[in-house]
């Protein structure tokens, strides 16, 4: 799947997006508020989901290169922060689903994690 | 003659929005010199943790960054208030952060068991009062 069907199945609002951030094949996700744990366990995902919005949710996207940040409850981002993804080319999506829910359709449409320890 | 690339970097203490730009500096620049992906992502990882630890446990210090074609050295020093038990922190989930830092998303006690990890060699000069060096080397393969 690709960062277009991540929107469609998540009834996402594009914040920020380049035309090829939205074509970019993607196959596994990950979602967590603690960028330590995202730093830490995560192995070549590409999609990040967070209820987290400050400057650095980019930055370890980007240290982990990350094509993709989901905000789930409908959090917005400042205009600092969009810069920053656009800085780095990385998609920025909204939706209003929470965590759990948001997390489980895309696992549903055949997405999967990779948060765990090995 | 050297061919060694020296990088220096002021890592501010009041500004968490900006804690990770030397970081995010240094990647870009092995990126643009073509070093491989992998070494690229340890250096950024480890880096980045050790920048975010002079912001929040430090009140910020000054990176120092030596590239070479075959390894990437950083050395991050701060004048915080040191490590009392070094052991201690290289301890998973150890993190003496208050829940503000929490509430931002760093403070699982992962950051020095995650620069071990993605460093060849990684070692932490300590003294109470005094401040931290962090030296990091990551082979470039
Ligand atoms: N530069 C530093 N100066 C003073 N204390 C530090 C410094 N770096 C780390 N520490 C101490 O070591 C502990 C462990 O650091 P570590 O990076 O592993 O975890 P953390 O920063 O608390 O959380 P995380 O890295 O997961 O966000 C910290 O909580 C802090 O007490
Ligand atoms: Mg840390």
């Amino acid at each position: 799947m690709n960062v277009r069907d991540i929107m469609e199945i998540l009834e996402a609002d594009i914040i920020w997006a380049s035309e090829t951030g939205l074509n970019a094949e993607v196959h596994t996700a990950c979602g967590s508020d603690m960028m330590s744990d995202v730093l830490a366990f995560v192995k070549d995902q590409s999609v990040l989901l967070t209820g987290l919005v400050n400057p650095q949710v980019v930055r370890t996207a980007d240290m982990m290169e990350m094509h993709c940040i989901v905000f789930v409850r409908g959090k917005v981002p400042d205009d600092s922060i969009i810069e920053l993804a656009k800085e780095r080319d990385i998609v920025l999506l909204k939706t209003r689903f929470r965590m759990f829910t948001a997390c489980g359709r895309l696992y549903q449409r055949g997405l999967r994690g990779g948060c765990e320890k090995e | 003659m050297s061919q060694a690339l020296h990088l220096h970097y002021d890592v501010p203490g009041d500004d968490f929005t900006r804690a990770g730009e030397a970081s995010g500096a240094v990647k870009r620049k092995l990126k643009q010199m073509g070093f491989n992906s992998s070494a690229i992502r340890r250096v950024a990882i480890a880096m980045y943790e050790g920048e975010i630890n002079m912001v929040i446990h430090a009140g910020g210090g000054e990176a120092d960054v030596e590239i070479m074609p075959e390894k990437i050295s950083i050395v991050l020093t701060d004048h915080g208030p040191g490590i009392p038990d070094v052991e201690l922190a290289m301890k998973e989930g150890w993190s003496t952060a208050p829940d503000h830092v929490r509430s931002l998303g760093f403070g699982a006690g992962m950051g020095l068991p995650n620069i071990k990890k993605y460093t060849d060699e990684m070692r932490i000069e300590t003294e109470i009062g005094k401040g931290t060096k962090v030296f990091m080397v990551i082979l470039a393969q």
